[in-house]
């Protein structure tokens, strides 16, 4: 009811706005038509100084409204660097939008038609040409320069203390894999995923049998240590979206991608200068994915390192879960005769 | 090609138009002159109806989604009642808003600003202002409408099929567009979508090799290449980029079918979906994104450009002065349309692309802001000391102008690739090419269809309600993409249909509303300039003068209502170019005006 009740109202004014706009038609010919003219044109002109002066008002009352609500300053060491550039395209660009609108608008209301007015016959200026070509490039330069460098340092080699998380995305959650004591990440193929096995690790290889699975609970990273993170994706393009740490890369399937950061505030410490009691660093898939795209969501937590070691000893391998038997901290039974089958098992899953 | 568009400037109009049934007097059958018609103008008007029926419903799409965004906890039975289990509860389901998402933003690029706007202007202004008879394939260029037509039914037919359209966005990037299993839309609508396309590529190739050709070969004696309209100009460019970037485009969606369909690997390594393990390997995902985006950065530029030239057309005639700088204007067309295929990485770059690649990205991007800096001083200029008239399609123009400042300069932000790490594939996005490439292209459609109305009907559009439209859909405009930069600030990704899952993004609830509203307001706004065209057609004022807004382009010296052939008798020679506006104390000179003794350079 209420839908049919919209629909009528707007019809309604649909049709007087219609009849208005006829009947001012035909009263613009009885007047003279050349009057009516020149009244509309007054009128446009003018409204396009008011759109000009309320455009501008609203521009800094949308920045006054809005800028609080944009997250704050950022809480890795790159998001610093993307930040400043932002900020100084900010100022750059919005110096020249100034410029060009109000040029525009006030062109436009100034030099409005007018019978005392003869348009001035101007075709070109190949000094001022030359000069609003310069200038721009010259800015560009600069903006292109500030740009580079600092994407060389974002995208660059990962410091040498880094520690490596893998984080996998998949229809539609979120994975990770930690390299344990080792700091190498096994080697995994695809054909060996099993319910057991989400990642596809080989357990052939040594240097998986010490990396540790997490799913379903938050990614755990130490303040101020470097972190190379290795992405991948199992069926789709995902991506990794950190906007805290203003961090984003593909998860491309068949494709592994890297991005390092190094985070710079703990959880803790960002709830209280944010002053949100639930404050959680997340990561949001900026790919489309399908349907669940929404509600692909994953968390991190950053703490001190001992606040992570004590966590890190509370897992175990993925690699035990599947080999209980040789699991050094569980009860031994009989070692070489439980490994086999198991390990049997496992091959056979593939 | 056949005899009967070998025209000679002197022939006369009978002898130009001496197609089999045009003997004696034009009298044409209905189909022949309505529906399969080879007049140039008469294809030109079928391409902007059917695109402002496809505009009519891709803006409908999207303001179902804004619906969702808006109101995300809501539910509207009336939605049930339309479009049944894809809103069961009145609520619109995820598969459901990504099928709107990525219909909407189909059909608004490729079937009304690529088609609609490329295929209304181009056909109908080309052989007018060169100053031919028709194009020079008239019946490649009924062809041209007609693959488009085709694709049209067949992308309107995917709509009602079991498992709804495509739905993996207009990029349709693989593997998601590729599997199945991955998501309904990529059952049989992705391979409707696709074939779709394909005659969508088809017919634009038709389309624009003729309008090469025609501008290239056709044009009246007198027109040399430095005398034509910017308009011309524009539209050649746009024709020169689509020519070269479709068939990429075309290549790639080949390939794309033969992984859905025919097992191959080009896009698929490595997958899992679910439990489901597939047998591809060694396949690039990222392959198909080069493919796409070296079709789909060329095409933001075939939407753009013709806009560019109608405005440029448009303020010049209006201002009554020349347009600034005609050959900076015509350099900077030639820079964008080269650039234009440099720069389709900057779509990449949170892909792994190699960083230094994605520098060299970053230079040639920014690079493009050069030559639209230029533009723009140079319509600012073409502003400055003039007397304007600020009619319906003068404040298009003016509209466009400032939307193009606003969203080229977003743009700057993020073809670096610094910035865009953070704002990549956010609503800064959605605002950035909303503003300059959708909503700019469509005011400078808007212009173009209130300047040539008269041209096309004989008759005129109601201005008040033009005056309406203007204003509403500027403010609107501004109100609904503005505030948008702020979200995408934030870093809320775009394509989320519901935020209150996220505690980063769900601090703009009152934002969304706000826009969701003024978007309802601007929709029926445009079904009222579709009305006013529509009542127009047939009710409008009567145009009585061939040259009413005083132009000095040769469609303006051809009849009110110009048969099959535009001139009655000799095309008219060109002796000038088209913006001596002004000049020597005269308001214009037409260009079939001969040169005084004692006129004045410029």
């Amino acid at each position: 009811m209420q839908t049919f009740f919209i629909v009528a109202i707007l019809a309604l004014g649909f049709l007087i706005t219609f009849q208005i706009a006829k009947a001012s038609e035909y009263v613009a010919v009885l007047r003279g038509e050349e009057k009516a003219k020149k009244q509309t044109n007054k009128v446009n002109a003018f409204l396009l100084l008011l759109f000009l002066i309320f455009g501008l008002i609203g521009v800094y009352y949308c920045n006054e409204r809005l800028k609080g609500r944009i997250l704050g300053d950022p809480a890795s060491d790159h998001g610093v660097l993307i930040d400043r550039m932002l900020y100084i395209t900010i100022a750059v660009t919005f110096v020249v939008f100034v410029i060009t609108q109000v040029a525009l608008f006030w062109f436009s209301y100034k030099y409005q038609q007018s019978d005392d007015r003869k348009a001035y016959y101007y075709p070109h200026n190949n000094k001022l040409e030359l000069i609003w070509t310069v200038i721009p490039a010259i800015v560009l330069t600069v903006l292109v320069g500030f740009g580079i460098f600092y994407w060389f340092k974002i995208t660059g080699k990962p410091p040498r203390n880094a520690m490596q998380v893998e984080i996998v995305g998949s229809q539609f959650k979120w994975e990770f894999r930690y390299p344990g004591k080792d700091s190498i990440l096994g080697k995994k193929y695809y054909k060996k995923i099993t319910g057991d096995n989400p990642l596809g690790q080989i357990w052939e290889d040594p240097a998986n049998h010490d990396d540790i699975y997490v799913s379903g609970d938050p990614m755990h990273l130490i303040v101020n240590r470097p972190v190379q993170l290795v992405i991948g994706a199992k069926d789709v393009i995902h991506d990794v979206g950190l906007a805290h740490f203003r961090m984003k890369m593909d998860a491309v399937p068949g494709t592994p991608t890297t991005m390092w950061f190094t985070p710079t505030k703990t959880t803790a410490q960002m709830i209280k200068e944010t002053g949100k009691s639930d404050f959680v660093y997340e990561i949001s898939c900026d790919q489309m994915c399908g349907s669940g795209h929404t509600r692909m969501r994953g968390e991190i937590i950053v703490e001190s390192q001992e606040e992570f070691d004590v966590w890190m000893a509370q897992q175990t391998p993925k690699y035990f879960a599947v080999f209980p038997d040789k699991n050094p901290n569980k009860p031994k039974t009989d070692t070489t005769g439980a490994a086999t089958p198991a390990a049997t098992t496992a091959t056979g899953q593939q | 090609m056949s005899e009967s568009i070998h025209i000679h400037p002197g022939s006369t109009a009978h002898d130009a138009v001496h197609d089999d049934h045009h003997h004696g007097h034009h009298e044409q059958s209905f189909i022949s002159k309505y529906i399969f018609s080879q007049d140039h103008k008469t294809i030109g008007k079928q391409f902007l109806i059917t695109g402002i029926i496809w505009a009519i419903i891709g803006g409908l799409f999207s303001v179902l989604f804004r619906l969702q965004l808006g109101y995300p906890d809501q539910s509207f039975p009336i939605l049930e009642t339309f479009f049944g289990h894809w809103a069961e509860g009145g609520t619109i389901k995820p598969e459901f808003y990504y099928a709107l998402v990525t219909m909407h933003g189909t059909v608004l690029v490729f079937f009304v600003l690529t088609a609609g706007l490329s295929g209304t202007f181009a056909n109908l202004l080309i052989p007018l202002q060169v100053g031919a008879r028709d194009m020079a394939s008239p019946f490649m260029n009924m062809l041209s409408y007609w693959f488009f037509f085709m694709a049209s039914i067949v992308m309107i037919a995917s709509l009602f099929i079991h498992t709804g359209p495509a739905s993996g966005g207009w990029t349709v990037y693989p593997p998601l567009s590729a599997l199945g299993q991955a998501s309904e839309g990529s059952k049989l609508g992705m391979d409707l979508w696709i074939v779709a396309m394909a005659l969508f590529v088809v017919s634009s190739l038709l389309g624009g090799l003729n309008y090469i050709a025609t501008i290239l070969n056709m044009r009246t004696k007198g027109m040399s290449m430095t005398r034509l309209p910017l308009t011309i100009w524009a539209l050649f460019f746009t024709a020169v980029l689509g020519v070269l970037s479709f068939p990429v485009l075309f290549s790639g969606l080949l390939l794309l079918l033969f992984d859905r369909n025919l097992g191959t690997s080009f896009y698929l390594s490595d997958i899992v979906v679910g439990t489901d393990i597939l047998p591809n390997e060694g396949g690039s995902a990222i392959l198909f994104q080069h493919l796409f985006w070296f079709l789909g950065h060329p095409e933001v530029y075939i939407i753009l450009l013709p806009a560019m030239g109608m405005v440029s057309e448009i303020l010049s005639v209006n201002a009554r002065k020349p347009i600034f700088g005609y050959m900076a204007m015509l350099g900077s067309l030639f820079a964008i349309a080269i650039l234009a295929f440099l720069v389709w990485a900057h779509h990449m770059f949170v892909t792994g692309l190699n960083p230094f690649l994605g520098s060299v990205f970053v230079l040639l991007t920014l690079l493009i802001a050069v030559p639209s800096a230029i533009k723009v001083f140079n319509w600012l200029t073409t502003l400055w000391r003039g007397n304007i008239r600020l009619f319906p399609s003068t404040l298009f123009a003016i509209g466009f102008v400032s939307l193009f400042i606003s969203g080229g300069l977003t743009g700057i932000f993020l073809g670096n690739s610094t910035i865009d790490i953070h704002l990549h594939d956010t609503m800064f996005v959605v605002a950035h090419f909303h503003i300059v490439m959708g909503v700019a292209s469509m005011f400078g459609m808007f212009a173009g269809v209130y300047h040539w109305f008269p041209k096309m009907f004989g008759r005129y559009l109601n201005s008040t309600l033009g005056y309406i439209h203007f204003w509403v859909t500027m403010i609107g405009s501004y109100l609904i993409f503005w505030p948008m930069h702020y979200e995408g600030l934030a870093g809320m990704p775009r394509r989320y249909l519901d935020k209150s899952i996220w505690k980063s993004f769900n601090q703009f609830g009152d934002l969304d509303k706000m826009i969701t509203v003024v978007s309802i307001i601007v929709f029926a706004v445009q079904l009222m300039f579709v009305f006013n065209f529509f009542y127009s057609i047939f009710k409008g004022r009567k145009v009585t003068t061939t040259n009413p807004w005083g132009a000095n382009t040769l469609e303006w010296t051809t009849p009110i209502n110009p048969g099959h052939g535009n001139w009655t008798g000799e095309i008219p020679e060109v002796h000038r170019w088209a913006y001596d506006y002004g000049k020597d104390g005269r308001e214009f000179i037409p260009q079939t005006e001969p040169v005084g003794a004692n006129e004045s350079k410029h």
